[in-house]
């Protein structure tokens, strides 16, 4: 049952048909896990908070500095310093004391993911390069849980949700691994503070979406946008019978760290 | 006409007026009486708008001594709601 402060505080979702009381209640029970507390975590986890998604998972090994604040909205300069997951969690309680704050003060691995994985119902790609994805993706498609992935560079970002068998995986679109250093990180190449913004925010009405049951997410599509020529496009993307993981012969059943690239910051 | 379930929103402004009388008629089955005892201009107004908006029927809107109002809604649970995926 709704108490009195909630029926107030979520009285502009509760009236649409489409969520109710039920899915209210639905959003209360929901747990969603962020991989990352930057760029795209800062949107995503502000408002799946504001919007009562009862469990907010928040993984990031990282601390804040001067330079994530151009786009790390959920961090303020008073922060710099701090670890991520405390300066968002102190964020989001602010935001809403009906959301439980999980926070992980350390990076994707092997390890910890198929720990952790298990206890969400959504998977939210908040990270910063390519081996972390990869490993989130796995993680995902293993432990069956849909995956929001997002992406951002430049003026350019994208995002859709992967969950085989409904749709393809990240590695069913992306099946190798580019060579590492051969794409440029938003620290090389920079990156406009809204594009993850806006990216964020896509995800964040996907997880909505799933934990609610209405719509269409983006399953089998792919959206990208690009900022400079206001352009939003969607293409379809299909499952791959070959891909590695969630394929007809998958030959990743469990994660072994040899198979991922990761930075050094995430396995030192 | 006999009411499963009688509802006070009195105290309440828009949009709470409408949005507990949702909540009620959602713990409801279809065909049951909901008995709604509001005041004011603006709920009166708008309350019975938006239960027929959601697919339910009002069969009463009656004044009361006092300037309250009591509205007699029967849950229709005809209507399946919309956009429902399997995700």
């Amino acid at each position: 049952m709704l108490s009195e402060t909630q029926i107030h505080r979520y009285a502009r979702q509760i009236v649409m048909p489409e969520v109710g009381g039920r899915g209210q209640e639905k959003l209360l029970a929901g747990k969603v896990l962020l991989v990352g507390a930057g760029g795209l975590g800062s949107p995503v986890s502000i408002y799946l908070a504001a919007a009562g998604v009862g469990t907010l998972g928040i993984m990031d090994g990282d601390t804040v500095s001067l330079s994530n604040l151009q786009r790390q909205i959920i961090h303020s300069t008073d922060d710099i310093g701090r670890p991520k997951t405390a300066s968002a969690k102190e964020k989001l309680n602010g935001i809403n004391p009906d959301v439980t704050v999980i926070t992980y003060t350390e990076y994707a691995t092997t390890e910890n993911l198929p720990q952790i994985i298990p206890q969400y119902d959504v998977v939210i790609d908040c990270c910063d390069n390519i081996a972390t994805r990869y490993l989130v993706n796995d993680a995902a498609v293993l432990a069956g849980k849909p995956f929001i992935y997002g992406s951002i560079l430049r003026f350019e970002g994208q995002t859709a949700v992967f969950y085989p068998p409904a749709g393809p995986c990240y590695r069913c679109l992306f099946p190798e691994a580019p060579p590492p250093g051969a794409v440029p990180s938003c620290q090389e190449a920079g990156v406009l503070g809204v594009v993850p913004g806006l990216i964020g925010m896509i995800q964040a009405t996907e997880a909505i979406k799933l934990l609610l049951g209405v719509g269409e997410p983006l399953v089998g599509r792919l959206l990208l946008y690009h900022a400079l020529t206001m352009d939003v496009v969607k293409v379809a993307v299909s499952r791959n019978k070959q891909c590695a993981v969630c394929g007809e012969a998958p030959t990743i059943t469990s994660l072994a760290a040899e198979n991922y690239e990761l930075p050094d910051y995430c396995t030192a | 006409m006999q009411p499963k379930k009688t509802l006070d929103i009195t105290a309440d402004f828009c949009p709470i007026t409408f949005v507990k009388t949702k909540l009620a008629l959602e713990e409801m089955a279809a065909g049951e009486i909901l008995e709604v005892i509001l005041a004011g201009k603006v709920a009166v107004q708008n309350v019975p708008r938006s239960v027929e908006h959601d697919g339910h029927k009002v069969h009463a809107l009656s004044e009361q001594p006092g300037g309250i109002f009591r509205l007699l809604i029967e849950k229709d649970g005809g209507r399946s709601r919309p956009d429902q995926t399997d995700y």
